[in-house]
């Protein structure tokens, strides 16, 4: 009699106290883009490496476009070349350390090397399966996938876009690396850049190859990659915008192809970018944009990356990423510290606007 | 399943893709005797160009390319050379074919040539760039389970060396194959029973290779990988499930000086020895298997 009310009122306090909402299932917001585009297209070929999860949904829906190759991450890569260069679009399954360090020169000789419209779904990136231990951490797989040059390179940032991310990739006529965490993630608060949660179809935020600006600021860039550096980037935005600092939020899901105009643009007059991201600092999401900054523009940069080795003691993504240099704090500090040295080298501008024009 | 075999843009392949074997009119295939002739000829004039060549298992497997590209691909079959160092024999035999001009080989991997030491998969004749062992056959089964869905009887053939074997990724493809049950794949060794350091058997073995394969889910067939009509016979596709053909063979076949010899491996001869060569070549076979 009583309980009913007090589960609810505990329920709704507990809702009050988190204010989060989470996001689709990575891997389940996928597979119904993959079901779709299955049912649209009979090229499509679900190739799985014994993952679980595909067997009782896409393998019972479309057995004729199903085959389970097994644990064998090399020969997966392979055969999936020899099936594309007939004309089919295999979709590949493995996580993201498999795919790109076990199976690295298969996916680079035979997929990439040839060119073919291979999607290769790497899921458990970065630090998403961080309970599982050293093994399953992906934190070298983006340096790998963008050092093979002809690979687009795609991490969703909002676990809402990872169905208009799969629909957009499978246009292209080449191979394709999409990066996708282990568990939903919150949603980041970006009021309408984004589609409506649970919209699996409307998703108005997510270009594919084309940077995207969350929050607009004159002061300091913030670049992040992937969810939770996404959420830390937006959050630290919010902290520092208490301060009178106005930052530019900007998502870059797709490394490659590199958005060099997004970046310049969303970089330029600032005193200094920020990148966050869940990687390994060498090769990661801010080389990429180093790359373009240090070309063209004048910025100092603070790369914010895991550093270290993560993995001695079990630790969940979020504390595991905080413990090696990457959080909402980690974000702060690196744009005060930006800052900070802009207006010691520099005369404080009277308005933090104006330090645009005054940072070089 | 309904595939369809051509498709349209704009993310599709150009499928059903060129045969990697082009099809060349029946009337211009030679026989594979004189096929076979002409590659050891053209093997040794690479491998006495300035950067030499991979003779002695070019060599070996003359007799194999020259069944396969002389009589058994049809157009719309597909080649995968897995030992792509076995380039020379791969380029003679395509340009017997038509593929491009012969007078190419002279250029074999020197400056400006596009026969690199392995092949690329842009080059006429070619579809897959190997010379990273242990990559063929899963191409290969790839190929073939792309007929099998579809429901085609388009053949695979591959050319593996027995060295080669040694790869892990090999054995994930073999065991893929024989689950699979997958028809009109067929995958010949080269057995000659050598690799850079000395014979397979004292490296890592191999044998019992035909229980491996059969092992594994596949027909094996042992033969003689210099008779050409046992070849023949052995490299017959099967509705039934993939081929294994264990071809013996021997390293550097038809020169006497390269036969059997570890060094023979990788050979940059010198004019004289290519006269050598040549002339051997040109004496009739007398069994020297």
């Amino acid at each position: 009699m009583s309980a009913a009310p007090a589960a609810t009122a505990e329920e709704a306090a507990s809702k009050a106290a988190e204010e989060v909402t989470l996001g689709p299932d990575p891997r389940a917001a996928y597979r119904e883009a993959l079901l779709e585009l299955a049912a649209a297209d009979p090229r499509v070929i679900c190739l799985d490496s014994d993952t679980g999860g595909l067997e009782d949904t896409f393998a019972k829906r479309f057995p004729g476009q199903y085959v389970n190759i097994g644990i064998a991450e090399a020969n997966l890569m392979t055969v999936a070349a020899g099936l594309a260069s007939r004309g089919f679009i295999p979709y590949v399954h493995t996580m993201a350390t498999f795919a790109t360090m076990r199976a690295a020169e298969f996916l680079k000789l035979d997929v990439v090397g040839n060119r073919l419209p291979v999607r290769v779904i790497a899921t458990h990136g970065g630090l998403s399966a961080a309970h599982f231990g050293t093994t399953h951490f992906a934190l070298e797989d983006l340096a790998v996938a963008r050092a093979l040059a002809d690979l687009t390179v795609v991490v969703p940032g909002d676990g809402r876009h990872i169905a208009a991310a799969t629909r957009q990739l499978h246009e292209l006529p080449g191979p394709a690396y999409l990066r996708l965490g282990r568990s939903a993630t919150p949603v980041p608060p970006d009021g309408g850049a984004a589609a409506p949660a649970g919209g699996g179809d409307a998703a108005p935020g997510f270009e594919l190859g084309r940077a995207r600006v969350l929050r607009e600021g004159t002061d300091a860039t913030v670049v992040a990659t992937g969810a939770l550096p996404l959420l830390f980037a937006l959050e630290a935005a919010e902290e520092l915008a208490g301060d009178g600092i106005a930052v530019q939020v900007l998502e870059l899901h797709t490394l490659h192809p590199l958005d060099r105009d997004g970046l310049l643009a969303g970089c330029r007059g600032r005193a200094g970018v920020v990148t966050v991201e869940e990687h390994r600092p060498q090769g990661g999401m801010g080389d990429a944009v180093a790359e373009v900054v240090a070309a063209d523009l004048a910025v100092p940069m603070r790369r914010l990356a895991v550093r270290g080795s993560p993995g001695a003691r079990v630790a969940g993504q979020c504390d595991a990423l905080a413990a090696h240099g990457v959080s909402t704090a980690a974000v702060v500090d690196a744009a005060r510290d930006l800052l900070a040295r802009t207006y010691d080298q520099h005369e404080r501008p009277a308005r933090h606007g104006a330090a645009a024009t005054r940072t070089r | 399943m309904a595939v369809p075999t051509t498709t349209g843009p704009p993310h599709s392949p150009a499928a059903p893709p060129a045969p990697a074997a082009p099809g060349p009119a029946p009337g211009r295939r030679p026989d594979a005797a004189s096929m076979a002739q002409r590659i050891r000829q053209d093997i040794i004039r690479m491998a006495g160009g300035p950067e030499g060549a991979h003779a002695g298992g070019s060599l070996s497997c003359a007799d194999l390319m020259a069944v396969l590209h002389a009589e058994l691909l049809r157009p719309g079959d597909a080649f995968v050379l897995s030992k792509g160092h076995a380039a020379p024999a791969l380029y003679s035999a395509l340009t017997q074919l038509g593929c491009f001009p012969a007078d190419e080989l002279d250029g074999y991997a020197q400056p400006g040539s596009r026969l690199f030491g392995h092949p690329r998969h842009d080059l006429p004749g070619v579809e897959f760039a190997t010379g990273s062992l242990g990559h063929g056959l899963g191409l290969s089964v790839g190929l073939a389970l792309a007929e099998q869905l579809r429901g085609g009887d388009r053949c695979v053939y591959t050319v593996l060396g027995d060295g080669e074997l040694q790869e892990g990724s090999v054995w994930e493809a073999t065991l893929l194959a024989g689950h699979r049950r997958l028809p009109g794949l067929v995958a010949a060794v080269d057995r000659n029973g050598l690799q850079i350091t000395g014979g397979t058997e004292d490296c890592v073995a191999l044998e019992p290779l035909d229980a491996k394969f059969a092992a594994f889910g596949w027909q094996a067939r042992t033969v003689d990988g210099h008779d050409l009509p046992a070849l023949r016979e052995a490299l017959r596709p099967s509705a039934d499930g993939p081929v294994a053909v264990i071809a013996r063979t021997v390293k550097g076949r038809g020169v006497p000086f390269l036969e059997q010899r570890v060094a023979g491996h990788y050979a940059k001869l010198k004019p004289a020895l290519v006269q050598r060569a040549l002339a051997a070549l040109a004496r009739p076979a007398g069994g020297a298997s």
